[in-house]
């Protein structure tokens, strides 16, 4: 047979990491990416970064989005790259929430792919997700 | 057969190894490489059919489990129950969670894992269970070829049981969890009367009910109607008369249950292994699994029929009446069997 769907949807895994309830964001971008023709891997509150590795891996995603908005993504987005980069993956992990305008050049050092605030509309969002997935090896 | 890597997607090109070494590697345990192999299996293609031709050789110790029931019955919170209880005993549970793709985007919302986080033995780091999240895709018939060959998948490199777990709407669905060696049909209070129970399908297909959500009102009538179900297949002869599918009740949010749908997988095994009953189900399987390949390659070559000149000029005198669909068929029907 010839290597059908070529085209396969991205799969993207979305979740909150550690204590921050406030998952409103997530559910959009949820129904963005749906709605762009990808697979959204649902992870949901109250994640850490060992069950998202494990997801990351079982699920072979494409690329990880993370909301925050409780301001701990200094600390909580680099961790949740090395802990990948430890099992091996190369997942890009785009942060999406509340990020202030001088944190994101850390982020980004620290192995950020792509860093989206409010504001940044539903073709923003999908095309982020897509050239992260394909810059990301 | 040395299976050629499957050409990366534009920009997609991490999935490195070979269909072989990625194979080899998941027989030893590693997630990473069972997740690509996964991924690979998703898409068909000749890398699918190449790990077919690996896995088949490795597979058929597994207990294959399918657990299906309507949107929201709580299947996957179920299965998530299930799934720490194996880990627990000590096997090494695989569940493959099918939720449906968008049939205007293709896009899906796979929300199966959120349900079942509480699979980790506490004092292990991680859990041994591995759970994969499937849409259904679009394609024709993709969804009957990926879905047995992703459970002989986890069949082949270890995995036990391997739990199917999907929506029980559609002919492909209800087929999968049909071919299972145990199918367990979820029911909830509230979703229709004796009637209902006794219409042809999904419920035909179960070896063992659950009806979950038991603490909410109506559950009972659940059971009644599902036990009258059972005693109406005695009467026209439809039973199996050295097998009655138990009814158990169950609220899977608080793990009431559980121990006792687990008991009954079991029991539905034993059961099997008398008889040769397994071996007749796997026949079953594989002839369904057989057909559903031989039925994608032909949707292949009908679509490109209709879409070669004949097939759209049959089509369009369709359309306008000229001819009737039934003759439009006939016309490119013998084309497709080389009759004219």
């Amino acid at each position: 047979m010839s290597n059908a769907g070529q085209d396969a949807p991205l799969r993207v895994v979305l979740a909150k990491l550690g204590l921050d309830g406030h998952d409103r964001g997530l559910k959009v971008v949820a129904r963005i990416l749906r709605d762009a023709g990808m697979e959204v891997i649902y992870l949901g509150l109250r994640q850490t970064a060992a069950s998202i590795v494990e997801a990351a891996e079982q699920e072979d995603a494409d690329a990880i989005g993370l909301s925050m908005h409780n301001a701990g993504h200094l600390t909580l987005a680099p961790t949740m790259v090395q802990a990948l980069r430890d099992a091996d993956l190369h997942t890009p992990v785009i942060v999406g929430g509340i990020v202030p305008d001088v944190d994101v050049d850390e982020l980004l050092e620290a192995g950020v792919a792509a860093v989206l605030g409010p504001g940044a509309s539903a073709a923003e969002v999908a095309q982020t997700v897509r050239d992260a997935a394909a810059v990301g090896s | 057969m040395t299976p050629p890597e499957s050409t990366p997607p534009s920009g997609r090109a991490r999935r490195r190894g070979s269909v072989d070494e990625l194979y080899a590697e998941a027989r030893k345990g590693s997630r990473l490489a069972l997740g690509r192999l996964l991924t690979l299996v998703e898409r068909g293609g000749d890398a699918a059919d190449s790990i077919s031709e690996l896995a088949h050789t490795d597979a058929g110790q597994a207990h294959i489990v399918g657990i299906t029931g309507a949107p929201g019955a709580g299947k996957s919170t179920l299965t998530g129950q299930l799934v720490a209880r194996y880990v627990e005993a000590g096997r090494r549970p695989a569940v493959l969670a099918v939720d449906p793709s968008s049939p205007l985007t293709g896009g899906a919302i796979l929300g199966d894992r959120i349900r079942m986080d509480d699979v980790v033995v506490p004092g292990e780091e991680r859990s041994v269970a591995f759970i994969r999240s499937m849409a259904t895709r679009g394609h024709s018939g993709g969804l009957a070829l990926a879905v047995p060959l992703a459970a002989r998948l986890f069949d082949a490199v270890g995995y036990d049981p391997v739990i199917i777990e999907t929506v029980g709407v559609g002919q492909v669905e209800v087929d999968v969890v049909g071919a299972a060696d145990t199918a367990v049909v979820v029911a909830t209070p509230g979703m229709g009367d004796a009637v209902q129970a006794n219409k042809a399908g999904l419920l035909e297909v179960a070896d063992i009910f659950v009806v979950n959500k038991a603490d909410r009102p109506g559950a009972n009538d659940v059971r009644r109607d599902l036990d009258l179900m059972l005693d109406l297949s005695h009467v026209t002869g439809q039973e199996d008369t050295n097998y009655r599918p138990p009814i158990l009740m169950s609220s899977a949010l608080e793990g009431a249950g559980a121990d006792e749908v687990v008991k009954a997988i079991d029991d539905h095994l034993a059961y099997l292994g008398t008889n040769d009953r397994r071996l007749v189900r796997r026949r079953h399987r594989v002839r369904t699994e057989v057909r559903a390949r031989i039925e994608q390659a032909l949707s292949l070559r009908i679509e490109a029929e209709m879409d070669s000149n004949a097939g759209t000029e049959a089509v369009a005198k369709a359309e306008a009446a000229e001819l009737s669909p039934t003759a439009a068929s006939t016309l490119i029907l013998d084309r497709l069997l080389g009759r004219t």
